[in-house]
């Protein structure tokens, strides 16, 4: 447990949380990132993806503009092999197309508003993440 | 529609400010998070407890009102069946996450943090994502 790191784990979800309600205040959206993603991509026919756009965007500047205002976050060390990255990362956007949604979509938006399809996608994703770690780095 | 795209920018921006806070964007955090039999680190249940408890709070007061107020309605998603596509696609996202240690948010977040495991993971994720679609013929709405 001297990884946990309570204070900020909280004061960051709740700021999570504030992006997501702003986002249903003024657009009336839900805030899933994989479905902005995959609405972004062929064979996808919305014409108005400027707000998609908008919000990677946002992301994007956030990552950028915190690491550049509180540099005293260390970096992860980038050490996984590009095959798992290739791998992992298929998995998780066919998984997240087929399955209609990702953490933020199902996780965040969907256990907020009680949707009985987003507990169980959250509780299965949660699930089969933690035994693939458990034979990653306890089996193998 | 100009507000619109600043206030996409501006959640989104707020949004990614607390995956930074939270360390969500470190993905050795969140593998640490799903080792439950290793060196379990519980950060993320607060990360999600408090991003849930926050927007349930929210979104209750929200959809008292009629309409959003840049939109002319609520974009909500309105599947309610629990199917095979829902299961089997959180299932592997599953694997894929516990794999990388990034979902779509945070890998998207960390593009403007460093270059190269992101960037990999992020393009990966839209092949699965095109594959998914191509596949299976499915338009997006």
């Amino acid at each position: 447990m001297e990884n946990f790191t309570p204070y900020s784990a909280l004061f960051g979800g709740i700021l999570i949380g504030l992006g997501t309600s702003l986002f249903m205040l003024l657009n009336g959206r839900i805030a899933g990132i994989s479905g902005m993603l995959k609405g972004l991509l062929p064979p996808s026919t919305v014409l108005d993806n400027s707000w998609r756009v908008a919000f990677v965007i946002g992301l994007v500047s956030a990552g950028l503009a915190y690491q550049t205002l509180v540099p005293t976050q260390s970096l992860p060390v980038e050490n996984t092999s590009p095959i798992i990255l290739v791998l992992g990362g298929l998995l998780v956007g066919f998984g997240t197309a087929m399955g209609s949604g990702c953490t933020s979509g199902h996780g965040v938006c969907g256990l907020s508003r009680f949707s009985l399809r987003s507990l169980i996608a959250t509780v299965i994703f949660l699930s089969t993440g933690i035994v693939t770690v458990y034979v990653l780095r306890h089996l193998i | 529609m100009m507000k619109q795209i600043l206030a996409a920018l501006v959640s989104g921006f707020i949004f990614g400010i607390g995956l930074m806070v939270s360390q969500m964007t470190n993905p050795d955090k969140v593998l640490n998070f799903l080792d439950v039999t290793g060196q379990w680190d519980p950060s993320l249940l607060l990360v999600l407890g408090g991003a849930v408890v926050t927007t349930t709070l929210f979104y209750r007061r929200i959809f008292l009102i009629k309409t959003p107020l840049l939109e002319t309605r609520f974009y909500l998603p309105e599947t309610t069946v629990i199917d095979r596509a829902l299961i089997l696609g959180a299932l592997l996202f599953g694997i894929g996450w516990g794999l990388i240690g990034y979902c779509p948010g945070p890998a998207i977040a960390s593009l403007g943090v460093r270059f190269y495991d992101p960037l990999i993971a992020v393009s990966a994720m839209i092949v699965g994502m095109i594959g998914y679609q191509f596949i299976f013929q499915r338009k997006n709405d």
